[in-house]
This record gives C-alpha cells, structure tokens and sequence, in this order.
C-alpha cells in the first residue's frame, strides 16, 4: 500500500486521466497501456501544483447533489431567459457579499461554480481573510431570502458531503 | 425532419454570432470584448457540431474540442493579464 | 443523412433537442446584445449559451449513436469541460470588470468598492 501510494499520489485523478483516455479513443490493451503510463507520470509531475487534498466523505450524496443542480440550471435558464425577453427594462441588478461557512478549498470552488451556474446569480468575488463570496444578481429583489435560499439548497448538502 | 431541425439550428446559430460580433465591435470596455470573444466561442463550437450532423461525418469532435480548450484557457489568460499585468508570473 | 431508417420518435427528441439548445444560445447572445452593463451581460452567455450548447451536445450523441450502434461519448466529455470551465471564466471576467472599475456608475446597486 505504501509503494502504490508513492507511486500514485492522486488515485482519483490518475484514474479519471485514464478513463478520459480510454473514452477518447477506441478501448484497446496498446490504449490501456499508454493511458495508464500517461495517468501515473501526468499525476506525479503534477503533484507540486496541487493544493492540499479534500476528502468527499459521501460519494452518494454528491451524486444526488449533481443531479438536483442539473434540475436547478434548467429551471434557472428559463427564468433568466423570461427575464432577458419580456422585462430587460425593469430589471435592478445588484451586488451583495455572501458570508461563507464552509472552509474547505474544494467545497467553496463548488459552490461558486453552483452560484454562477443558477438562478440570475455570478459569483465575481472570494475574500479569502473575510470569509465572503461577492455576488452579483441579475434581479435583486430580497437579499437576505437570497442569502437564506442559498444556504438551504446548497451550502448545507456540500456541509453534509465533505463534512466541513 | 432532422434535415430541417438542423438547418433551423444553423441559421439561430448564425444569429447569435452576428449579435456577438456587434458586441464585440462596440463593447465599451475591453472586457466586454473578451466576453463576446468568449460566447463567439461556443456558438462557434455549437456551428462545428452542426455541421457534423448535417454532412454526417462524426470526426469532427477533436475540433471542437480544441477550439473548447483553447478558449478557456484564452479567457482565463486575458482576465489574468487585465489583473496582474501579467500572464505566467 | 441517414435519417430516414431512423424511428420517427427519435428523430423528433434529436430535433427538439437541437431546436431547444439553438434557441436557448440565441438569447445569451440577444441578452449579451441588448443589456445595459457588464455585470447584466455576463448573466446570458454563462447560463443560457452553455445550456444550449448541452442540448445540442445531447442531440449530436444520440444521432451518431444510433447511427453508429455504439454509444458516442465524445460530446459528453464537451459537455461536462464546458459546464465546468463556464463558471471559472464567468468569475474570472467579473473580478477583471471589478478590477478595472467597469460601469462603476452604471445601473448595479451596492457596487464594491475597493
């Protein structure tokens, strides 16, 4: 156990390098080979570049939360779509600062991408002392059922995932 | 039918991209440029799938997917340069 | 086109499919056309263009598996790169427009400042 984990610092990583090579050409034991060879030297030379690593604790359960946030961008297009259609002249935009719970590098990059992803919010700013995303909504309406919104739907289950 | 949807798809495609290229050409800041440079991207790779489908040829995935990671990697290398200055530091 | 061995319900998903996505890309383009500022602007090519580029991504796959009669992955890998990168340049693009102090006037309330 102690050599393989020299060898491959990054088990995960080494193994999605593999299955992306696999996926892009046709599965043969030559592309075996050489994807495996690719993932194992790609991953060790990488390895000075990685921050330290997250530990998902339940797989399950961000499974469950990538298919609701696929669900969420549908909903959240369409909304977005209605809002730059009929009302673009009505709109007020606006910025509000989102204080963070979670600690963990890996989780937080989630949750951006999760903001910018759903309904009329882009996350534009990380204060890494204060502890805040900086958000900027399409149609700002009620910030704090916003903020409440947020926390409910999205920071809890990734609480729950990487147990922070 | 799939002929018609097809053909249906490239002209809105064609759209989009003549409302990028209008933004791009008036875009006050420059970053409004670098954002229409980014969405001329995917609906370019949107026009690339298109055309696949419609000559049936399905080999033409590896160039979209290029011109997918080089726009990223783009975009990321402009808004870094308008932050730092700098590119690679 | 090899569309007419093709069964009449799936010729019809592949083309709401792509019919959907092409819409979907057309208004992040009419929204990055139209909108009054930067930050509004971003809204529409980050959501809309990226869903609608996965529509068509979804149609293109099942088109060439059916015609193939092997499951085709490569615009599921097109897919998820773009539903992962679209953010980061999203959030990259903003802190470069917060940096430079873009339509610091504009009609944005509560803009940061720093």
């Amino acid at each position: 156990m102690n050599w393989l984990q020299r060898w491959v610092p990054h088990p995960l990583f080494a193994g999605f390098l593999l299955l992306l090579w696999l996926l892009m050409n046709e599965f043969s034991f030559a592309h075996l080979l050489l994807g495996a060879v690719l993932a194992v030297v790609i991953s060790r030379v990488t390895q000075p570049f990685w921050p330290e690593r997250s530990k998902i604790k339940h797989p399950g359960r961000l499974l469950r939360y990538l298919g609701r946030l696929l669900m969420d961008i549908l909903k959240s297009n369409l909304i977005v779509a209605r809002r730059i259609l009929f009302y673009s002249r009505q709109l007020e935009p606006g910025f509000f600062t989102y204080p963070l719970t979670l600690t963990d590098d890996f989780a937080v990059t989630i949750l951006a991408s999760t903001i910018s992803l759903t309904p009329g919010t882009v996350s534009a700013h990380y204060d890494r002392e204060g502890r805040c995303l900086l958000i900027h909504c399409l149609h700002l309406e009620d910030e704090a059922a916003l903020i409440q919104d947020i926390r409910e739907h999205y920071e809890k289950p990734l609480q729950e995932i990487f147990d922070d | 039918m799939i002929e018609w949807a097809v053909n249906l798809a490239i002209t809105v495609f064609a759209i989009a991209i003549l409302l990028n290229l209008y933004r791009l050409a008036i875009g006050p800041d420059i970053v409004d440029r670098i954002l229409a440079l980014d969405t001329l991207m995917i609906n370019s790779i949107a026009l690339i799938v298109l055309f696949d489908i419609r000559l049936s040829l399905g080999i033409l995935f590896e160039a979209a997917m290029l011109i997918a990671l080089m726009g990223f990697v783009g975009t990321v290398a402009m808004t870094k340069y308008l932050l730092r200055g700098d590119v690679i530091e | 086109m090899t569309a007419s061995s093709m069964p009449f319900v799936l010729e019809l998903v592949i083309s709401l499919f792509l019919v959907a996505g092409a819409l979907f890309a057309l208004i992040g383009s009419i929204g990055l056309a139209w909108l009054r500022d930067f930050f509004m602007r971003l809204h529409g090519p980050t959501k809309a263009s990226t869903l609608g580029l996965g529509c068509l991504l979804i149609g293109s796959l099942l088109f060439f598996s059916f015609q193939r009669g092997a499951l085709s992955v490569h615009e599921a890998i097109v897919t998820v790169f773009l539903f992962v990168t679209a953010p980061v340049s999203a959030h990259m693009m903003a802190k470069a427009a917060l940096f430079r102090g873009v339509d610091k006037g504009g009609p944005s309330r509560n803009y940061p400042d720093r």
